[in-house]
């Protein structure tokens, strides 16, 4: 145990919590929306974050960035990447929602096939993406796509500089212009979801679907509509967290979702499923107790911290700290 | 009623196996006992007989089946939890860690005990990890215990990565096998001439546990796997079993009741790492070494899929999907590539086409039928037709059938 590292270091270790928590947050949006309408644990959600990933890189490549790339240009650059990966990501998972899911619920399934059906589709989701490569050369097209289908089982990384610049300190710890961008961009995002939710009339939708489906489709909610318009926007916030991952990481992989799905799930349940709030509330949570728990015990053991903590809050209060469904959100 | 009208090629196939089921239950019970009989008996000689088209071209078939029957244990155990008691447990590859790993530590790492005698305790421990984990979770329910079971499996894997006192990444070796005791030789067969010919140069030694050969630990787990199946059943139909059912089927009505839920769903949990642990011993024997790769998440959510695409809360459903979920990645190995793609591709049509699982248990059928009849008449159709339908029609409807395992 190293108290000693933690209290100097504390400030970097919590700002490196902070910037994970947000992107976990991000994503968890995702799970607990669903969640919270189809009370369906959409494990594939993990694969709708990965492709974001690669859409990220891929712009990026598109537009021409690399090294080189700074000031305006490497910020519309990161722009155009945000803006794709957020395209891609919902498309993958409205994709997700026709293919894996609807079919199941006009059948009236039960849920824990649901769960099975979402499990296929990861591996069918983060496999395609492994295998563009092979499937490209299978059709004859891998000359035309070139390095976009290079190397599909290895590490694919962000193309543009990861030297950030220090914009003022606290207590010693120079946060830098990115954690400043991925915080503040999470928390806009995760505001603008909340307040749609909220606020709008398709929001209102989701929440009277979320609260008792037969009698929102009595009022003459769409709940089909309701359902797709959940995962879009589940999707969008995850494209979003892709590209401000890559920001941090620098990474990806065609099966980096998986992780990062386990734990923004963790995050979601941590602060109580199926509620907004909860969300953000269990990401910062989640990812700043990690930073600080592989601080003391080191970093090995930062995946073993999440878990425990999730276990333990669990025994405490057993629906979250939150706890607070989605229909039940106040207008 | 859509439904309906598009029913009848999905009735044909709900028959292969319904209809298999229905003649089956209708023979005297002598006669099933005598089939059953049969059917142990050609398990345990298929690996001598390597038929073509089911043996497995390039791997070892005998392997092959092992890996199968350590699956189908794992099944049938976590059907307990998932089938019987609705208990969705995604960390279950954590008990079966803990299995292989105290075999490990106390055969190779820290002691020299010989196999036999590891088994006891390791099960022992895998019992007491099950309570230990169900004693403060299972107060929480549907899936936040479904997202706590899953950190737990996690939390084992983790631990036993970064631990030195268990070998770390590295992990234990070698692992001692079972006791020997070679009695004779029996030849397999060559059906590399398109006839079953006897080949006498290539033969098992009955019983000699050795690293080349993997079938006689088949026989092995095949033989624990019959155990563990009996045992299954007679609680299954004890008070225990109608306890399980009733507290999936509605927790707070079961304890109206006076069924004491907690306690039997602890009782689940517990007999579940016990059969994860035994499965858990047999892989560490075979494999004579083991190490934290071996029991990731995805493991664990084969091991569900197994329980879920056989039809949850039969146990030969469970031996059926864990089957399908074990052999069909081994046989295509041809397509090595491909073969991750296909098996998410198949999860999705199976959920699709068969909701209720391959095999789903007699009652989930009935009470599907007799639904599917009602619904019929208040529409005022031939009740036949509507046997099909039997998705249940609206999840709410489904609600006394569905398997209400991950309700809140």
């Amino acid at each position: 145990m190293a108290f000693q590292y933690v209290l100097d270091q504390f400030v970097s270790l919590f700002v490196g919590g902070l910037v994970f928590g947000s992107v976990y947050a991000l994503i968890a949006l995702g799970y607990t929306m669903v969640y919270g309408v189809l009370q369906l644990i959409n494990f594939a959600h993990s694969e709708v974050f990965m492709f974001g990933t690669f859409a990220t890189v891929w712009a990026l490549w598109l537009v021409g960035a690399d090294a080189t790339t700074a000031g305006v240009a490497l910020v519309a650059s990161l722009a155009v990447a945000m803006l794709i990966a957020m395209i891609t990501s919902g498309g993958v998972a409205l994709l997700l929602e026709r293919v894996a899911y609807r079919p199941l619920l006009n059948r009236g399934a039960p849920r824990l096939i649901a769960l099975i059906s979402a499990i296929g589709a990861s591996f069918v989701l983060s496999e395609l993406m492994g295998l563009r490569g092979a499937l490209a050369s299978a059709l004859g097209v891998d000359d035309v796509l070139g390095r976009y289908v290079a190397r599909s089982r290895e590490n694919l990384g962000l193309p543009t500089d990861r030297t950030f610049t220090v914009q003022f300190e606290v207590l010693g710890y120079g946060v830098t212009n990115k954690d400043i961008i991925i915080v503040l961009a999470a928390l806009l995002m995760m505001i603008a979801a909340d307040q749609f939710i909220r606020r709008t009339r398709l929001g209102r939708g989701i929440r009277a679907v979320a609260q008792d489906p037969e009698s929102a489709s009595l009022m003459g909610v769409n709940s089909t509509r309701v359902i797709q318009l959940t995962f879009l926007i589940g999707g969008l916030l995850a494209g979003a967290a892709a590209t401000l991952y890559m920001l941090q990481v620098g990474l990806t992989r065609y099966n980096a979702g998986f992780l990062l799905g386990v734990k923004a799930f963790t995050a979601a349940v941590l602060g109580g499923i199926g509620n907004l709030r909860g969300a953000l509330v269990g990401g910062l949570v989640l990812g700043v107790a990690e930073s600080l728990g592989s601080g003391l015990f080191g970093s090995e053991w930062r995946h073993v911290v999440a878990f425990v903590l999730l276990v333990v809050i669990l025994l405490f209060r057993p629906t979250g700290l939150l706890g607070e469904s989605l229909g039940k959100a106040r207008a | 009623m859509s439904q309906t009208t598009s029913a009848p090629p999905r009735r044909s196939r709900r028959d292969l196996l319904g209809g298999l089921r229905r003649r089956l239950s209708g023979m005297p019970r002598w006669a099933q006992f005598l089939l059953m009989v049969a059917i142990a008996l050609l398990c345990y000689v298929l690996p001598l007989l390597e038929p073509p088209i089911i043996s497995t071209p390039g791997t070892d078939f005998g392997g092959v089946l092992f890996t199968v029957s350590v699956y189908v244990l794992v099944a049938v155990g976590l059907n307990i939890v998932v089938g019987y008691a609705g208990l969705l447990d995604l960390g279950y590859v954590g008990f079966y860690a803990i299995g292989a790993y105290t075999v490990g530590v106390l055969t190779a790492q820290h002691a020299t005990w010989p196999w036999l005698l590891s088994l006891p305790v390791a099960l022992v421990v895998t019992m007491v990890s099950g309570v230990l984990l169900g004693w403060p979770t299972l107060r929480v329910r549907g899936d936040y215990l479904a997202i706590v079971t899953l950190g737990f499996g996690e939390i084992v894997r983790l631990t036993l990565i970064n631990s030195e006192w268990l070998g770390a990444a590295r992990g234990i070796r070698p692992i001692p096998s079972p006791p020997s005791l070679p009695l004779f030789e029996v030849p397999h067969l060559d059906w590399s001439t398109g006839v079953p010919l006897v080949d006498f140069s290539d033969t098992t030694t009955f019983i000699e546990f050795g690293v080349t050969d993997p079938i006689p630990f088949y026989w092995l787990a095949l033989t624990l796997i019959i155990l563990v199946l009996l045992a299954d059943k007679r609680i299954k139909d004890s008070r225990v079993g109608r306890a399980w059912e009733a507290t999936r089927e509605d927790e707070d009505a079961a304890e109206l009741m006076g069924v004491p839920t907690f306690r039997f769903k602890l009782l689940a949990f517990a007999i579940g790492a016990f059969v994860g642990g035994i499965a858990g011993s047999l892989f560490a024997t075979r494999q004579t070494f083991i190490n934290p790769e071996s029991f990731t998440l995805l493991i664990s959510i084969l091991f569900l899929s197994a329980v879920v695409v056989g039809g949850q809360g039969n146990r030969w459903g469970a031996v059926i999907g864990a089957v399908v979920v074990a052999y069909l990645p081994e046989r295509f190995r041809g397509f090595e590539q491909w073969r991750v793609l296909v098996f998410g591709l198949a999860l999705m049509l199976l959920a699709i086409y068969r909701p209720q699982g391959l095999l789903p248990p007699r009652r989930t059928v009935r009470a599907q039928r007799m639904e599917a009849e009602t619904e019929a008449l208040e529409v005022g159709e031939e009740p036949e037709d509507a046997v099909i339908a039997a998705g249940g029609p609206t999840p709410d409807d489904a609600a006394p059938t569905d398997e209400g395992s991950s309700r809140g």
